[in-house]
């Protein structure tokens, strides 16, 4: 995809990506990532959380609000919890979050959640490739921004 | 027209109080004007008959004021609706009352008028008459006018979703059925609508918002001693939204600590000065929690494990949820 087209014809523009991670799987597969050498881009920004539950709804909406593009939630498989269950809250919740952010007309591929393994360094790295770019595509965030909190 | 009439009730009352079964009675008083109708306290037939009234606009649902009133010493007597009784089984669930010290006189209810849709065919209201099908407004300006009542419903009543009590120590009259009114076919509306649309839609909508916190206050789902918007810390405290986003911030989270506990009362929709159809979040939050993890109707049995404290192993992801949750897809 050519950078050119993308709305407001800033070359520069890259997508602020907020990835809540979960400590036990993604943040390792993150970790994982890097020490394969494998490239995502530094547009994603990583907040390292005990378990994926611990993002609360409010959470999502503070990232859009400080300038997050995208916002995408990483845990352990459905199972995997390293808490045994807290992913499949996780799931419940940010199903009803994000169908409520498309039914208010926010483009709802500007979230996401993912289940990335601690030994899914390389899954890591496509996911956050894959989201980038389609964040990258929708361009700034601007049904859900807070202008006084943009730089 | 409802099937009780205000003599019914107040004998009832005055029964109850007589034989010691309550110490005090939560009922309706007039208000300022004739459709302004307020909840009040009463403890001797004396008062009741001077004060107490009954009628089309005593949609008031009591089950909140049980928190406070429960505190109290002695037994309160509650008249309340079908809707109504939903709630109340929510806040036993919850544990927010003693259910010793209340009760329960559960009334039959044919749809409360809407003071907005009133205001709309007359100017001036002075009374309001209602004779079954219709309802003639008598009024200062228009004179007396003659529509159906039907019109003059509020959503939340032309879309009731039962007349069947879930909850009650006695019955006045006969009770009624879960219905199935259509209460969701105007989020399937919205659901239709493209994002640019619906975008458009609750922007208009919200940007309305005053936060006066009236529908927070009023929801019988929002018991919290201490709530998030009383918070400093939060950035969306007790104010005006500065901006559009946290017009939306407040009302997504606002319907977000209700969902899965909401009764779809309608309270928030019936007392928003704005008019702002805060149902139609309610509705949708109910709506895909119907869809995706099977049918649930809060407050309908006292116990239940509300969803969003609640999984399966194969609940679907949110992206196949949000696809899933559009007729359109
Ligand atoms: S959110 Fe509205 S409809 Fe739902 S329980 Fe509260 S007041 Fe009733
Ligand atoms: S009652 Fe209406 S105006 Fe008041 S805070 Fe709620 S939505 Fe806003």
């Amino acid at each position: 995809m050519s950078m050119k087209n993308i709305e407001n014809n800033n070359e520069t523009y890259r997508p602020l990506i907020v990835a809540f991670c979960c400590n036990w799987c993604s943040y390792a597969g993150a970790d994982l990532a890097g020490n394969n050498r494998l490239a995502y881009p530094a547009d994603v920004k990583i907040i390292r959380v005990p378990c994926s539950c611990r993002v609360n709804p409010t959470f999502i909406l503070r990232a859009f609000q400080r300038g997050a593009d995208g916002v995408i939630i990483c845990g352990c498989h459905p199972g995997d919890c390293h808490y045994t269950s807290g992913n499949y809250y996780t799931r419940r919740r940010m199903s009803l979050m994000f169908s409520m952010l498309d039914y208010l007309g926010i483009e709802r591929e500007r979230t996401r959640v993912e289940w990335v393994s601690a030994a899914e360094g390389a899954k890591f790295a496509a996911t956050m490739n894959d989201f980038c770019e389609t964040v990258a595509k929708l361009g700034k965030n601007k049904r859900l921004e807070d202008l006084r909190c943009k730089q | 027209m409802q099937a009780v009439t205000r003599e019914i009730l107040i004998n009832k009352a005055a029964e109850l109080l007589g034989n010691g079964t309550v110490d005090r009675v939560f009922g309706w008083k007039k208000g300022e004007f004739s459709y302004d109708v307020t909840p009040a306290l009463f403890t001797t037939r004396e008062a009741m008959d001077a004060d107490f009234v009954f009628g089309d606009f005593c949609g008031a649902n009591f089950s909140k004021y049980l928190v406070a009133e429960t505190r109290k010493e002695g037994k309160v007597l509650v008249f309340l609706k079908p809707c109504d009784t939903y709630s109340f089984n929510q806040l036993l669930t919850e544990h927010r009352f003693d259910r010793e010290k209340v009760y329960v006189v559960g009334i039959p209810c044919s749809g409360m008028l809407d003071t907005v849709k009133i205001k709309a065919v007359a100017e001036g209201i002075a009374s309001v008459e209602d004779n079954g099908d219709r309802v003639t407004v008598h009024s200062l300006f228009d004179g007396d006018v003659t529509v159906s009542r039907n019109d003059m419903l509020p959503d939340r009543c032309k879309n009731c979703k039962s007349k069947k009590h879930v909850a009650y120590d006695e019955l006045i009259g006969e009770d009624g059925e879960v219905i199935d009114s259509g209460r969701f076919d105007e989020v399937e509306k919205l659901e239709k609508m493209t994002p640019d649309e619906r975008f458009a839609f609750w922007q208009n909508e919200l940007s309305r918002c005053i936060r006066c916190n009236a529908c927070r206050d009023v929801c019988p789902a929002c018991t919290c001693e201490k709530c998030v918007f009383d918070n400093p810390d939060s950035g969306v405290e007790n104010k005006a939204a500065a901006n559009s986003f946290e017009e939306k911030m407040f009302h997504i989270i606002r319907a977000f600590h209700v969902a899965g506990r909401c009764t779809d009362c309608g309270e928030c929709s019936r007392v928003c000065p704005q008019h702002i159809p805060l149902h139609l979040l309610n509705r949708k939050f109910i709506k895909d929690i119907n869809e995706f993890y099977g049918d649930y109707q809060a407050g309908a049995e006292v116990g239940s494990r509300a969803p969003l404290v609640n999984y399966t192993a194969d609940d679907p992801e949110p992206a196949e949820a949000v696809e899933r949750s559009h007729h359109d897809a």
